[in-house]
């Protein structure tokens, strides 16, 4: 194992990181609101990815221009899902948290079983687009250009979040309904309506992701399963509700999956990730930077 | 209030008794061994869900992670049988003993976490588990193991001419599992397990011991589920980590008590019967085809239960013999 083996793993683990953090961004956002963990996030993730091969295959829109497409479109799909089932989920009065997790649970096997009714369960990818299948070389490290433009994308969309939040009456009153929802209902901010547009951006998020992972990943029914388990655990390890949390927890589980990578069998990767969330929790049981 | 204590007691082994006469006798009228089958995965998970309910549902600790234990149970039987031949008895015996003593062994530091933490740790360590034996060459690796043939007999658990003997196997593992929550809900564990659910500070102040009973919950609720791995693995006579240790299979063991009545005594039951044979009906008529129409009725089912009865199906019963004695 030379430096510049270990060097070029690291670069393409904080690549993928960054992504990790841009797909579990909606759901930390979700979560922080009102303490909801969308067991379908990752089945967000395979719409998105569909969306934008779909976009691609009949209109020929490059998987580029189409990211703020599958973003919209997702925004609107997450307000529904949160109208339609969320809702009344949140309204249970028995077992609440068995119920959330059971019904969006349930909602990610209907999303699955749709998507292999209409998609059929045959695997798909973006043959053709500007960016894919490129890579840029940096003083030997060879970086994948689409890993790398999603990078920047995550960077962006952060940052965008970060002000958003920060500045806009929206994002303030996000922030106000999950510091005291009982209270912003006092001074006349519909609840509901900030939920719902809390799932819409959260969804809109990992629309952003789906589109940049469609250039470069197998697309099928089940590719959401294999991405949800890492999104949780960077939600976990940021602290749960915490947006910025997971952009550093995204990070850590970038790298820590590449370091894997190296010592291990590739078939082991995410081994190295488990390992750090229990190790993480077991000595600070509300993750990184999670208020104790 | 006493006395309606013993008289529910004495209607819940009524109608367990009469239930279990009942279910004896079913394979005596239908011969059919695609229904047999059906019959025996329905007492296999109601058994499982039983089991899973003790931890999940009286103590509160959500483990999404109990394929660890179903797997081990299995494997433990199917290694010793095929690599050294011992009875699968034995194996089903171990398997229990080393699945509570690894469930002691992780409950140790993961029941300091709460909530998301906690079921995210299930969820992670069963995955783990899952990934070592997928790269564990000498137990198979990806290709699992086919348990040998050897004669069909109960001294070595295996019968490939008959379902019969695994269905009353599978009734008698689902009358122990229920026979244990039985008398363990009414124990002081019972009493202690739902103060700590309900509100583990508050019980911690009136001095129940916290720690040592969500530790009690986790060992009897893993020996169970391995026991139910190791009937598995001679039941299906071929193991592989997808086929019994993989997520679906903890969900499939949380479903049936969270759809019937999480912490109540028929819940699991109750979950198990109609959804193991509705899952099984429609992936053979509708989904055979492997078009996802038996996950979109299954995922529907689920959504509008958990929806529309959040204390589970079993809320319909007491609804109305409410209503009756009124």
């Amino acid at each position: 194992m030379t430096t510049a083996t270990i060097i070029q793993s690291l670069a393409s683990g904080l690549l993928m990181g960054l992504l990790y953090g841009l797909i579990a961004a909606g759901l930390a956002l979700i979560f922080g609101l009102m303490d909801v963990v969308n067991f379908a996030h990752g089945e967000f993730l395979m719409i998105a990815m569909y969306v934008t091969f779909f976009l691609f295959a009949f209109f020929a829109i490059d998987p580029l221009l189409a990211a703020p497409l599958v973003a919209a479109a997702l925004f609107v799909f997450g307000a529904v899902v949160y109208l339609l089932v969320v809702r009344f989920a949140m309204r249970a009065k028995a077992n609440v948290g068995m119920v959330q997790i059971f019904a969006t649970f349930g909602l990610a096997i209907v999303m699955r079983g749709l998507a292999q009714f209409f998609f059929t369960p045959d695997y798909r990818s973006i043959p053709h687009s500007w960016l894919g299948g490129q890579t840029i070389s940096f003083g030997g490290i060879y970086l994948p250009v689409p890993q790398l433009v999603g990078a920047g994308v995550s960077i962006l969309a952060f940052t965008a979040l970060f002000f958003f939040i920060k500045k806009t009456d929206f994002g303030r009153a996000l922030e106000a309904t999950r510091e005291d929802a009982g209270a912003v209902a006092l001074v006349g901010i519909d609840k509901n309506r900030v939920f719902a547009l809390g799932w819409g951006l959260g969804a809109a998020l990992v629309g952003l992701a789906g589109a940049i992972m469609a250039m470069f990943f197998y697309i099928y029914p089940d590719v959401g399963a294999s991405f949800a388990l890492i999104a949780y655990v960077t939600v976990a390890l940021g602290g749960f509700g915490s947006v910025f949390g997971a952009f550093a927890g995204g990070i850590i589980v970038g790298l820590v999956e590449a370091s894997t990578a190296l010592i291990l069998p590739p078939s082991l990767k995410s081994v190295g990730i488990y390992a750090v969330y229990l190790l993480v929790v077991f000595i600070r049981p509300r993750g990184l930077f999670g208020s104790i | 209030m006493d006395n309606s204590f013993a008289q529910r007691r004495r209607r819940d082994l009524l109608l367990a008794a009469g239930f279990t006469a009942v279910a004896a006798l079913v394979p005596l009228f239908v011969k059919d061994v695609y229904v047999q089958n059906i019959m025996v995965l329905t007492l296999m998970y109601a058994a499982l869900s039983q089991s899973w309910n003790i931890l999940g549902g009286y103590c509160g600790q959500i483990s999404l992670g109990h394929a660890l234990y179903f797997g081990l149970g299995a494997y433990t039987t199917a290694l010793l049988f095929s690599k050294f031949g011992v009875l699968p008895w034995f194996g089903m015996i171990g398997g229990g003993l080393i699945s509570a003593v690894i469930a002691m062994a992780l409950g140790y530091p993961c029941f300091r976490l709460r909530g998301h933490y906690f079921v995210i740790a299930t969820i992670v360590i069963a995955e783990i588990a899952y990934l070592l034996f997928l790269n564990w060459d000498w137990a198979g690796a990806a290709l699992g193991i086919d348990i040998p043939v050897r004669t069909d007999s109960w001294l070595t658990f295996q019968f490939t001419r008959s379902k019969l003997p695994y269905f009353y196997f599978a009734l008698g593992f689902c009358v122990v599992a229920w026979l244990v929550t039985f008398w363990l809900q009414d124990s002081k564990w019972g009493y202690w397990w739902r103060a700590v659910k309900d509100n583990p500070d508050a019980a911690e102040s009136l001095g129940v011991v916290v720690f040592n009973s969500k530790m009690g919950a986790a060992a009897v609720s893993a020996f169970l589920t391995a026991v139910g791995g190791s009937f598995y693995a001679q039941f299906v006579s071929y193991i592989d980590p997808e086929s019994v240790m993989s997520f679906h299979f903890s969900l499939l063991m949380a479903l049936p008590a969270v759809l019937g009545g999480i912490g109540t005594l028929w819940g699991p039951v109750l979950g198990a019967v109609i959804l193991i044979p509705l899952t099984e009906l429609t992936r053979s008529f509708i989904g055979g085809s492997g078009r996802g129409v038996d996950l979109i009725v299954y995922g529907t089912l689920i959504v509008l239960i958990a929806l529309a009865r959040p204390e589970g199906l079993i809320g319909l019963f007491s609804r109305k013999r409410k209503g009756a004695s009124r």
